[in-house]
């Protein structure tokens, strides 16, 4: 065998190789020795006296974390339904055929490339009450006109809420249009000659054919949710008090200012379950068998 | 059965500036078996849209039973349709695919699960009513669709190019089936297809279409045996219509064929409708030409044999005449021979003549 021909054959292992090995140790990795840390009593530093479960038991009890998980609970929630229904209302909206239907993509597109960052200040500027909306509305004259639930710590979760929905929709939006694009046309004459009014051939066909469009959508939209950081880090740092903790940024502080490596990569973990649970079984059905027509 | 006659009447159909649809013009009575047939892109399907109410024409006017249907919704015209798609909801089941356009006209359910059931039996697919359309054949959908236009007992049946996407021995299988219905049924269908063998077997009135424009409308046998033109005549029928190049000569009666040096009387049905000296085509199908006996007394040529192909109950035989070469069609156990030249007879009361320039039947 030549030598060209020899090293033809083994190029693709010398090319992949290099990115193989970092993403073995940086991220299976790193996964690991967090998951191997969250059996250990480390606290600023790592250290390998392991304690069974101890730190899952003391993060279950810290009343942090409750909050955190119950603000996951109203976000996630929120988030994925608000967004999920705005998105596929504007891809119908958009799917009629309109007039500079680029330029709606576009704009409508357009929030998922900024960085969460900005759109957490863009949010915060908007929201905050001496500078956005409430300032604007009483500029213009409604004095009593009050909006202040970024500084309110049982409302300032909707803000992230909001921040969040408007950033995705449009992502979400583009999903379901090419879902819709995709829907036979032929299925929609028929269902005229059938006589369905407009409402219905959504209602019955359009949409419960959009399911795989669905599913992308929603594991999309759980892991955002799930892994969202910062987000909350630029609109409300966890604030006002820890009324806007989620999970990521408990564990960010337990890690990194609180001295409780352990309890951080606790939390760590329960975060991967969750999002491997989600998207484990999508990506299985996904590749196991193709979307039926 | 409810049946109603069907009339285009002079639609024309533009979009934009391309004008797709010219003058289209065709009746049919109660019960017929209308097939409009012609190459792709020649305005079949946008003509059955049109009919169907699914698109609007530029001018012109289509009446059902007697009545205009102009500004009716699709389901106010009482009619179905199948698609060449079959265009099946892939998220109900065959019941709900086919009970759809009932339960849409709201009727109840009981009602409405007896016909989709009655339908079901009639097209054998009864085992197939909880299945999704993802989970069936071609075959199947096929059934489904049609099931989802009978269930519907409308005046009539629209298909457009229903038998598309099956495989040949399916497709034929599903033909015979649908003729059978028509049979049954009684009822009034207009059937696109590009397939020049559907068109002849399945129709009692055939409209061939060429870009947007009627060639010719009429039964099997008057599209097959009296084309009304050079492109009827070639686009109907497999191997298609021999054109031979001729001149008329020895005063109306004689054809002198083009490119060879060989005479025939004119054919009957052109006798005295040819002046001499007219440039025409000599059409001849393939099945008009047999080998002479000694005691034919049709006019013969000599011609060349240059392929024989078997297939079955015919042989085709390739043919030549000085440059032109002619494709026969002979009955099994016909003795012929590659590279002999064989006397053959030409049934000249079959025969047509068009015009060389305008390429219409003389
Ligand atoms: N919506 C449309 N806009 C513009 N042109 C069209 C449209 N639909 C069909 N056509 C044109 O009309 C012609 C006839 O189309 P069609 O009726 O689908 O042909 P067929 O069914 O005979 O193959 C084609 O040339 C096609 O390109
Ligand atoms: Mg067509």
């Amino acid at each position: 065998m030549s030598l060209s021909k020899r090293l033809g054959k083994i190029m693709p292992a010398i090319v992949l190789s290099p990115s193989l090995a970092v993403v073995t140790l940086c991220v299976y990795g790193f996964m690991a020795y967090t998951a191997l840390l969250s059996f250990t009593d480390s606290k600023m530093f790592a250290r390998f006296d392991f304690v069974g479960w101890r730190q899952y038991g003391r993060l279950f009890e810290s009343p942090r974390w409750i909050i955190a998980i119950e603000n996951m609970a109203i976000f996630g929630t929120l988030y994925i339904v608000c967004a999920t229904c705005l998105g596929l209302f504007i891809a119908i909206l958009i799917d009629q055929r309109i007039r500079f239907e680029g330029v709606f993509r576009a704009v409508f597109l357009y929030p998922m490339a900024l960085s969460f960052v900005v759109t957490g200040v863009i949010w915060q500027w908007l929201l905050n009450p001496g500078l956005g909306l409430e300032h604007m509305m009483r500029e213009l004259g409604w004095t009593s006109f009050t909006f202040q639930w970024l500084i309110e710590p049982n409302r300032a979760i909707y803000t992230i809420v909001i921040a969040g929905v408007w950033q995705v929709t449009g992502f979400v939006m583009a999903l379901f249009l090419a879902g819709l694009r995709g829907v036979d046309t032929e299925i929609l004459r028929a269902a005229r000659i059938d006589g369905a009014p407009i409402h219905k051939v959504y209602t019955r066909i359009i949409i419960p054919a959009l399911r795989p469009a669905f599913l992308t959508v929603f594991v999309i939209e759980a892991h955002l949710a799930i892994k969202s950081y910062d987000l909350v880090v630029a609109l409300t740092k966890g604030g006002p008090g820890v009324s806007t903790e989620l999970p990521s940024t408990f564990m960010y502080s337990m890690t990194f200012t609180r001295n409780e490596l352990a309890v951080g990569a606790a939390s760590a973990t329960v975060m991967l379950v969750t999002l491997a649970s989600i998207i484990i079984p999508y990506l299985y059905s996904e590749l196991r068998h193709e979307p039926t027509t | 059965m409810k049946m109603a006659n069907l009339a285009i009447n002079h639609i024309n159909k533009s979009f934009g500036n391309l004008t797709v649809l010219k003058d289209i013009d065709i009746a049919i009575e109660d019960g017929e078996f209308l097939v409009l047939v012609g190459p792709s892109g020649c305005g079949k399907s946008t003509l059955l849209s049109i009919i169907a109410g699914l698109d609007d024409h530029t001018s012109g006017s289509i009446t059902i039973d007697g009545k205009s249907v102009q500004g009716l919704e699709p389901k106010e015209r009482d009619i179905a349709m199948v698609f060449q798609s079959y265009a099946l909801y892939p998220a109900m089941t065959v019941e709900q695919n086919i009970g759809f356009s009932l339960e849409m006209s709201k009727m109840p359910k009981p009602e409405r699960l007896e016909r989709v059931g009655k339908v079901a039996d009639l097209l054998q697919i009864r085992h197939l009513l909880k299945r999704r359309p993802g989970q069936l054949s071609g075959g199947q959908r096929q059934r489904v669709a049609m099931g989802r236009a009978l269930v519907r007992e409308p005046k009539i049946f629209l298909f457009d190019e229903p038998l598309s996407n099956l495989d040949a021995k399916l497709r034929v299988e599903m033909r015979t089936e649908i003729k059978k219905l028509h049979q049954r049924l009684g009822a009034t269908i207009v059937y696109v297809t590009h397939d020049q063998i559907e068109a002849m077997t399945m129709a009692t009135r055939i409209a061939v279409m060429k870009d947007g424009i009627l060639q010719q409308f009429g039964t099997p046998e008057d599209i097959y045996d009296r084309p009304a033109n050079v492109f009827v005549a070639t686009f109907m029928g497999s191997p298609p219509m021999n054109l031979l190049p001729a001149v008329i000569v020895d005063g109306s009666q004689g054809l002198s064929i083009q490119g060879a040096d060989a005479m025939l009387p004119v054919p009957f049905s052109a006798v005295t409708r040819a002046p001499q000296g007219k440039k025409v085509l000599l059409g001849i199908r393939p099945e008009w030409l047999s080998l002479a006996s000694t005691s034919t007394y049709q006019p013969t040529l000599d011609l060349y044999v240059e392929v024989v192909e078997p297939t079955g109950p015919d042989i085709f035989v390739a043919l030549r005449l000085g440059e032109r070469e002619i494709m026969g069609r002979l009955p099994t156990g016909s003795r012929t021979r590659v590279g002999e030249k064989a006397r053959f007879a030409v049934d000249l009361s079959k025969a047509v003549l068009f015009d060389a320039e305008t390429g219409i039947a003389i």
